[in-house]
This record gives structure tokens, C-alpha cells and sequence, in this order.
């Protein structure tokens, strides 16, 4: 089976200073109707890693090495024009701030309503028709079409969100942090939904997150980044299980869980720098088998 | 092992006033805290949890006085915060000290980070200029920041050592209680367990007691003794955190303690 997304040899520099890997030597797969979880922490590079899959890494920044291959299509040599076409269509996107991502002064029927205009060509009753399936698949009242974001609660703005992702359905999702800034009962809501929507649309969804709780709920294969690298990359079961790398040891070891059982400890940086590389950054990836 | 408490709030009451309707000329009011009562016994950690509007951190600001309250009464060491004088509930406030959320946003930008920590000291009046410096020094040290530091400014450390210079700030007064308004949210995991084995040890070796407030309930069962629930403003559910987490009562918290990521996985 080809992947849905290989990316392979990825390294992100900033142009005012090359030699600085942001990004460095980053390599992983995302098969359809799996869900890929890069987690790490603040600067280890998961961000950019999504930003560069989607082309839409900063004029600062710039990939200098390695292949995005997405339905067999390499990513990287295509032109902006291209990338457009592929962004919303093919892959959909969901940010962590959905305030943000959201244009206060037009409805949400309107905004879920556009990619489907831009690259489907819908208009007029079909397309408020589409409209209406969206947000009844995401949850939220049909009605509401009609609502501007600031009338809608945290949660019901990510729905949003997730429904213009989704609309033309995309092959693949690409959810950067998408329920780090919602309450704890309306995280467990939406991980629900996007779980069940990448298995009804067989969707292939890369998922960034810092939480360690999120990915043993949603993750098939997991990718640990430190410091632009990929340390540690196998199934949700190894890599949270039977951890190899000392840094993913430690990072695990820092997390509470909520049994309250294990004691905490914080990661020994110089300890860290002293542990020999291990082989952990090259991939022995126990596939996830097709069900 | 739990002693009397030090810190008791009895029926919290504090409504908030918006405006709404056309031009906002009309208003409804609602109930941030309704009838909330807690107690924080000496020594101990009291976590309040809950989601985003359930009156958290208003309860957090009205237990030191630091917004009014509609009614009800909080007692320190029996003494009723609200009939103080506001000369005599300064003098209190020594004891009762807060670290806050956003240690970016907490720490005034302009000031080094000697001043920040030796600016109570100085308000209360305690020790002269080289007393006053030794103290700060010691609790920088203890925090795990270095004398030089002192001379720095708040933009020059990064979140985690910034949350320490905010907690060198609230005890180096030697409060006996400290209100923590959710202290490691803003912080990376590893970052976050590194601050709360500070807040741990500091407890016992400056026999503190916290009221912490967080919506993080894998970081409450970490560090509470007793956990109050609090849901659109009342309290619903409070104990020892032993039993809530093993058996909780009230369906709103058992809902909240399922919403915990992990335990899908946990239990499978």
C-alpha cells in the first residue's frame, strides 16, 4: 500500500542563519485512516514539521532538504498555485486557536460554505444543502449557519473548524494542537469526533500534540521530536509502552498520571546530553497492519 | 495528620454585572460564586477544580480580597479578612500570598529581578537594604536561580524561571498561605514537574498551605491532599482526593474525570 504522506529527510533552516536546524532530518509515514501523532515539546519542531508538509512555512524559514511525497505526488516541487489547489482540498487543516482561525465578521455558514465554492464550485441551494450536512455531522444545529463566531462557545468554534476542514473531504487532516486550548470535557468531545470522522471518511489524520494523554487516545503510530529531531518513531503501544530513546523515557517520566501513582521527575537536560545516540531516530517501524 | 483549618470560606457569594440587550442597556447579573464554602487545613494542599467559567479563579481573588464580596465570610486563623481594617488586612496579607498563571504577564517588565522579589519586603517593612538583599538572595538561590540573576530583568528567562521568580516572590515574605492560580498550565511537561517538586518541597520545609487552583486533573492528583469540584459557580463535589478520583459522586465530576486523556487507553 503506498502511504498516504511519506516525508522523508525533512530539514528546515532559517534563511538568515542555515546552519541552524529547526528541522532536521525528519522522516515518517501516515497510511489512510490512521492517525500519525508528532509530540514533543515548545520548539522541538512539531509545528514547523506540520507548517512544511502544508507548504506554508514563514518567508524566515526555508526547507533545504528532503521529500513530502502525498498520494505518491511530491509536495516539494510544486508551485504556489499547486499547493493552493492541494491546501483545503486534499488536505484539510485545523489550528489550535479557533478564535483566531475564524473571521469575526462573517457567518459560519458563509466560512464553512467557502472552500466548498473555491474548489468544488457549489453555489446556492446545493451549497447550503452541503452547508447544513457539515455541521450536522460535527454537531451542531444547522440552524446555527446563520450565527457569527463570537456566538458560539470554545468548543462549537473548533466544530466549526473541524466542518471546514473536512468539506471537501480531504484525504488527509492536518490538527495542529487542535483541543489544547478548550476544557478537558470538550477536548474528550472533539478527539471523539475527529476519531470517528477519519473513520468514516478513511481519512489520514497527522496530529501535533504536547500531551502525552491525547496521543495513548488517538494516536496508531507515534513520532517524538527534540530539538528538530526525530528521537523516537513507532506504534502509540511502543513508543508509550517499551520507550527506547532516553529522552522519551524521561519526557514519559515527567507526565502525571492520573492515578497518581508514579512519582514525577523532571528531565536531567545535562544527564540527557551525556546518553549515547541511539538508533531510535531511524525508523523500526512495526506497521500498524491494515484491519 | 490534617490539623484545624487555617483558611476557612464560608458562603461565597460574588455576582458579576453585564450589560446586554440592544446598546447594552439592559444587564443581568450572574453568580461567579454561589454559596461556596472550603477549608484549607494547615500544612495541607487544597486543589479547586474545574472548567473555564465554574468561578475558579474568582474564588482564588476572594479569598485573599482581592475583589469584594457580595457576602459570606473568609476566616485566617479565625480573624475575618473582610471586618479588617484595610491597615490591618495589609498587615495580613503578609501571610496570605498568591503566584499567578502567566509568569509573563505577572512580572513587571521594568523591574530586575531583585527589586520584583525584595518589593514586599520592603512594603511590609521587614529588615534593612542588606537584610533585605540577603533574604532575596537565598530564595532566588532556593528556587534555583544564581545571585546574578538579581541584577536581570523578567524578559531574560524563559516560562519555567520566570513561574520561579514568581514563587520566589509570594514566599520570600514566609507567608503560611499561598493561593497558586493555576501555576504550570503555561508550562511544557517537563517544565511543569520540575515546578510542582518545588512546590512540594517548599511546603514542607516552609510548612505552607496551598489552595491551588487548576483545571488539570492529572496535576491535581499529583499535588492535592483534598480537592473541592466547582461547576457554574457552586461547589458540587469535596474530599479527599483519594476518594474522589476512586469514587466520584457527583456526575459532573465523574464526567470530568472520564474526559481525562489517557484513560481510554489506560483502561483498555
Amino acid at each position: 500500500m503506498t502511504p498516504l504522506l511519506q516525508v522523508d529527510g525533512l530539514t528546515v533552516v532559517p534563511r538568515a542563519a542555515p546552519e541552524r536546524c529547526l528541522v532536521s532530518d525528519v522522516s515518517f509515514t501516515l497510511q489512510p485512516g490512521k492517525t500519525t501523532c508528532v509530540v514533543g515539546e515548545s520548539g522541538s519542531g512539531k509545528s514547523l514539521t506540520a507548517l512544511a508538509v502544508m507548504g506554508l512555512l514563514s518567508r524566515q524559514l526555508q526547507r533545504t532538504q528532503g521529500s513530502i511525497r502525498f498520494q505518491g505526488q511530491e509536495l516539494t516541487t510544486l508551485d504556489a498555485e499547486a499547493m493552493r489547489r492541494i491546501r483545503g482540498r486534499s488536505i484539510g487543516m485545523i489550528f489550535q486557536e479557533p478564535m483566531t482561525s475564524l473571521n469575526p465578521v462573517l457567518t459560519i455558514g458563509h466560512q464553512i460554505g467557502e472552500p466548498l465554492s473555491v474548489h468544488l464550485g457549489l453555489r446556492g441551494r446545493a451549497l447550503q444543502a452541503r452547508v447544513a450536512g457539515l455541521l450536522q455531522q460535527v454537531g451542531i444545529p444547522p440552524e446555527r449557519a446563520n450565527s457569527y463566531p463570537d456566538e458560539l462557545s470554545g468548543g462549537q468554534r473548533q466544530r466549526v473548524m473541524i466542518a471546514m476542514s473536512i468539506a471537501c473531504e480531504p484525504a488527509m487532516l492536518i490538527a495542529d494542537e487542535p483541543t489544547t486550548a478548550l476544557d478537558v470535557t470538550v477536548q474528550a468531545q472533539i478527539l471523539r469526533l475527529l476519531d470517528e470522522l477519519k473513520t468514516r471518511m478513511n481519512m489520514g489524520m497527522l496530529f501535533i500534540t504536547h500531551d502525552f494523554g491525547v496521543v495513548a487516545d488517538i494516536a496508531d503510530d507515534v513520532v517524538v521530536m527534540f530539538r528538530g529531531e526525530v528521537v523516537e518513531y513507532g506504534s502509540v503501544d511502543q513508543v508509550l509502552n517499551r520507550p527506547q530513546h532516553p529522552y522519551t523515557k524521561a519526557l514519559l517520566a515527567c507526565v502525571p498520571d492520573a492515578d497518581g501513582k508514579k512519582p514525577l521527575l523532571p528531565i536531567d537536560y545535562a544527564w540527557l546530553e551525556q546518553q549515547p545516540a541511539t538508533t531510535a531516530a531511524s525508523p523500526q517501524h512495526s506497521m500498524s497492519e491494515p484491519a | 495528620m490534617m490539623t484545624s483549618p487555617i483558611l476557612t470560606a464560608r458562603n461565597l457569594v460574588k455576582t458579576y454585572t453585564q450589560r446586554s440587550g440592544k446598546f447594552g442597556l439592559g444587564s443581568h447579573s450572574f453568580r461567579a460564586l454561589d454559596e461556596v464554602s472550603i477549608s484549607l487545613s494547615a500544612g495541607s494542599t487544597l486543589a479547586v477544580v474545574g472548567e473555564s467559567g465554574s468561578g475558579k479563579s474568582t474564588l482564588a481573588r476572594c479569598l485573599l480580597q482581592l475583589l469584594p464580596l457580595d457576602s459570606g465570610e473568609v476566616l485566617f486563623e479565625g480573624r475575618n479578612l473582610a471586618t479588617l481594617s484595610s491597615a490591618a488586612l495589609r498587615q495580613e496579607r503578609r501571610n496570605l500570598q498568591m503566584v499567578f498563571q502567566d509568569p509573563f504577564a505577572s512580572l513587571n517588565p521594568r523591574m530586575k529581578i531583585g527589586e520584583i522579589v525584595a518589593e514586599g519586603l520592603l512594603i511590609h517593612g521587614m529588615g534593612n537594604a542588606d537584610e533585605r538583599r540577603e533574604r532575596v538572595l537565598q530564595m532566588l538561590k532556593r528556587v534555583g536561580l544564581q545571585e546574578a540573576d538579581m541584577q536581570k530583568y523578567p524578559h531574560q528567562f524563559s516560562g519555567g524561571q520566570r513561574q520561579r521568580i514568581g514563587i520566589a516572590r509570594a514566599l520570600v515574605l514566609q507567608p503560611k498561605v499561598v493561593v497558586c492560580d493555576e501555576p504550570v498550565s503555561a508550562l511544557d511537561v517537563s517544565i511543569q514537574a520540575q515546578i510542582l517538586l518545588l512546590l512540594k518541597d517548599l511546603q514542607q520545609e516552609m510548612a505552607l498551605s496551598y489552595v491551588f487552583i487548576s483545571h488539570d486533573l492529572r496535576v491535581v492528583r499529583h499535588i492535592a491532599d483534598e480537592v473541592v469540584v466547582m461547576h457554574q459557580g457552586k461547589v458540587v463535589e469535596q474530599g479527599a482526593v483519594e476518594a474522589i478520583y476512586a469514587a466520584p459522586q457527583h456526575a459532573y465530576t465523574q464526567n470530568l474525570l472520564n474526559s481525562i486523556p489517557g484513560r481510554r487507553a489506560a483502561a483498555a
